[in-house]
């Protein structure tokens, strides 16, 4: 099946629009992106691990989770829930802290999530504000560069082509 | 004082500036000529994008031009593409779970 697969780049904005379809219905579709041991079996790339140390999903409430390196390094992120409507959207603050939630610096991101269902698919539309673009790279960095031999390849052929199209 | 590219973009006058000198290395003169706003203010944002690591200067004469780094300004596309393939790779792998929860339901 062929799946919609979006993603831009607002840089004057500093907002990433990401559009997703899935192959499935809405109420586990939703589960996945809100329920901890679902999250846990898919929001890293390998060989990372994603561990979720606290998940309180509701209106003010918060996740404390962490990107766990095949060395077990960490690097945490904390996100706090603003706004929740049930299988429609929710909106969470990101940043990164340290494992008790001590936020490191003022770097944040802001991501909208919506969900709109279709007949065996349901579409999700993620909204990315960062209140300054470098935090990508801090994201990039700090989650996945380190042993991501695969992610690495990708950059170097990427580098690659930048080079030889000049 | 070191800055960080993105705060190059972050202003609509300095993008406009980059856009300019990427075609063209261009004195400051020539550049205040496209903008309603003081030589001052040109020479200011141009301060930033020098701080940003931005531009090549180069003395011709009495005259000073400037000129884009377009290397640099790959930088910022370079993490966004890293970005996106992040994304892609977690959201196949959540195609793989639904799969497989959808499949032991049966």
């Amino acid at each position: 099946m062929n799946l919609l697969f979006d993603f831009n780049v607002d840089k004057a904005t500093k907002t990433i629009h990401i559009t997703r379809e899935f192959a499935a219905d809405l109420d586990l579709v939703w589960d996945a992106f809100t329920k901890a041991e679902m999250l846990e079996q898919w929001s890293a790339p390998k060989p990372w691990r994603y561990r979720i140390k606290e998940m309180d999903f509701r209106e003010g409430g918060r996740c404390l989770s962490a990107m766990v390196s095949p060395e077990n390094a960490t690097h945490w992120s904390l996100a706090e829930f603003i706004k929740i409507q049930p299988k429609s959207g929710f909106t969470s603050r990101n940043t990164f802290c340290d494992e008790n939630g001590n936020v490191l610096n003022n770097n944040f991101s802001l991501t909208k999530n919506s969900f709109k269902a279709g007949s065996g698919i349901t579409t999700v539309y993620i909204e990315k504000v960062f209140n300054d673009l470098s935090v990508v790279e801090m994201f990039v960095k700090m989650g996945f560069k380190e042993g991501t031999a695969a992610a690495m390849a990708n950059l170097d052929e990427y580098l690659l082509t930048l080079v030889t199209n000049k | 004082m070191r800055r960080d590219i993105f705060q190059a973009i972050a202003d609509p006058t300095r993008r406009a500036i980059l856009v300019l000198i990427a075609v063209q290395a261009m004195t400051p003169n020539a550049i205040a000529e496209h903008f309603d706003i003081t030589r001052q203010s040109i020479s200011k944002h141009l301060r930033v994008l020098s701080e940003c690591d931005l531009l090549n200067q180069k003395q011709e004469g009495r005259e000073i031009f400037y000129e884009l780094k377009i290397e640099k300004m790959k930088e910022v596309d370079i993490w966004l593409d890293q970005f996106r393939k992040i994304m892609e790779e977690k959201f196949q792998q959540l195609d793989q779970l639904l799969y497989t929860i959808k499949n032991n339901k049966k």
